[in-house]
């Protein structure tokens, strides 16, 4: 898989995992969202950053069953996209949905707990997203970042929960059942990986 | 569908009717799936000919009747109703049809009739989503005998003065415009005249969520949302347009206040 580390892979992965927000971004303007865009849109871009969590939470098993080592340049990439994609999801909730009316909001999160949770686990990725420079790395140190950036586990078990909640009004589960199996397998992985580990 | 404008008060609206498309391609009709594209996706496989709907219970004359038989029951009239989803939609719709009342006089009900019941199709074989246990089917909905015989609750046959497109409920189905939209069901079967309140779908599997009258109420919210407004489908501006502020039963409380009288509307959600 020594092509994975061809200086071009990451920019076209860049350019790829950009689409869906410019197609978005086209279709509002373009008024191709439906009968409903300001729905259409808070959804899709809440599907694409459950998405981009299952890719990143995939790299580590993925690197260590392959043992393509190379993966690991991709995974703050990845680790980004999932924070920009959470925060248009927020934002357009915020502007689309409220009409950035800081009281509706504040009572709407307050009233919802799956706008709560979503909330939460966005300003988790905030932290995780102001940290993930070399500088502020170096600064903090490998075991305290490593210690902060297993918060992507807690956005995970978040997420799920928003999306279960989210759906909860409909009893239809079917897509969270898929989404939730995906990130259940990643992080029991680490578990069984962690287990073993000490076991040795 | 030849359809005479409606006299019945409160039945015409100058808003600007919401678009045959939007109508027809964004809705719930959970028996095809729950999402809003799912109806206009899978409804084609319901068979909406030969149809019969059963009128029993509490009546003198219970009877079948059949579809054409109700197409011709009472002069067809074109209302143009708002309707909101308890979700926090709304659009404007032209429905074809006649007042409920008209049928309910001609079965005569009885004396101790004071609620009825409507049930909606459920078949397996042409709806998919009756393959899932979302809600226990056949879907039931009801209303009180003032409700059902109030002339703005509508017996609709159609829209945009055509049939009923199959994921809008055809071949006949009840419109009640001062209600949440669910209240309002879809290709009837059946027509059951109680004594007692009937237990409706939504009612069964959220009772704390969805009440028996779900009147449309800005003040009662949902418990896990506001009802204070609404995004009215298909408005200028589109993404960017505002919410619009929801209306005490929909904006026919003129028309509708006076059924509750003296009811808590909060108790009676």
């Amino acid at each position: 898989m020594r092509w994975l580390g061809h200086p071009v892979v990451k920019p076209v992965l860049f350019l790829w995992l950009l689409a869906p927000a410019g197609y978005l971004f086209w279709a509002a303007l373009a008024d191709q969202l439906g009968a409903n865009p300001a729905e259409a849109l808070i959804r899709s871009l809440g599907d694409w950053a459950l998405r981009m969590l299952v890719a990143v939470l995939a790299v580590t098993p993925l690197r260590e069953i392959t043992g393509w080592a190379v993966l690991a340049r991709f995974r703050r990439m990845l680790g980004l996209f999932v924070f920009f994609y959470a925060s248009l999801h927020w934002v357009s909730y915020a502007w689309f949905d409220m009409g950035w009316e800081w009281s509706d909001i504040v009572s709407d999160i307050y009233r919802r707990p799956f706008i709560l949770v979503g909330t939460l686990a966005w300003l988790l990725l905030l932290a995780l997203a102001a940290t993930s420079f070399n500088r502020v790395i170096r600064y903090l140190g490998a075991l305290r970042w490593r210690a902060l950036h297993r918060g992507v586990y807690a956005v995970a078990v978040l997420a799920i929960l928003h999306f279960y909640w989210m759906r909860a009004g409909k009893s239809d589960f079917a897509e969270v059942a898929v989404y939730a199996v995906l990130l259940g397998t990643l992080l029991a992985w680490r578990l069984w990986r962690r287990r073993r580990r000490l076991a040795h | 569908l030849a359809a005479r404008p409606s006299a019945v008060a409160g039945a015409q609206t100058v808003e600007r009717v919401t678009s045959y498309d939007h109508a027809s391609s964004y809705n719930n009709f959970y028996e095809f799936g729950t999402d809003k594209s799912d109806p206009v996706q899978y409804a084609g496989s319901m068979k909406t000919r030969p149809w019969t709907v059963a009128v029993e219970g509490l009546v003198n004359k219970p009877q079948v009747l059949g579809i054409d038989d109700l197409l011709k029951l009472a002069p067809l009239e074109e209302r143009v109703y708002r309707l909101r989803c308890v979700e926090g939609w709304s659009m404007v719709i032209p429905w074809v049809g006649y007042s409920l009342a008209e049928l309910i006089r001609k079965v005569e009900p009885q004396g101790s009739a004071k609620f009825v019941e409507f049930t909606t199709l459920a078949d397996p074989g042409t709806m998919r989503g009756v393959r899932g246990r979302v809600l226990d089917w056949p879907y039931i909905e009801g209303l009180r005998m003032d409700e059902a015989l109030h002339p703005l609750t509508l017996l609709a046959v159609g829209m945009y003065g055509q049939v009923l497109p199959n994921q809008n409920g055809a071949p006949v189905r009840l419109v009640v415009p001062w209600k949440y939209g669910f209240k309002s069901a879809k290709s009837l079967v059946k027509i059951r005249f109680l004594e007692r309140q009937p237990v409706n779908s939504w009612g069964r599997s959220a009772p704390q969520e969805y009440g028996f009258y779900s009147n449309v109420n800005p003040d009662v919210p949902h418990p896990r949302w506001s009802q204070a407004t609404e995004r009215r489908i298909g408005e200028e501006g589109g993404l960017f347009a505002k919410r619009r502020k929801t209306e005490r039963f929909n904006g026919y409380e003129a028309q509708v206040g006076a059924l509750y009288a003296g009811m808590d509307l909060k108790t009676f959600y």
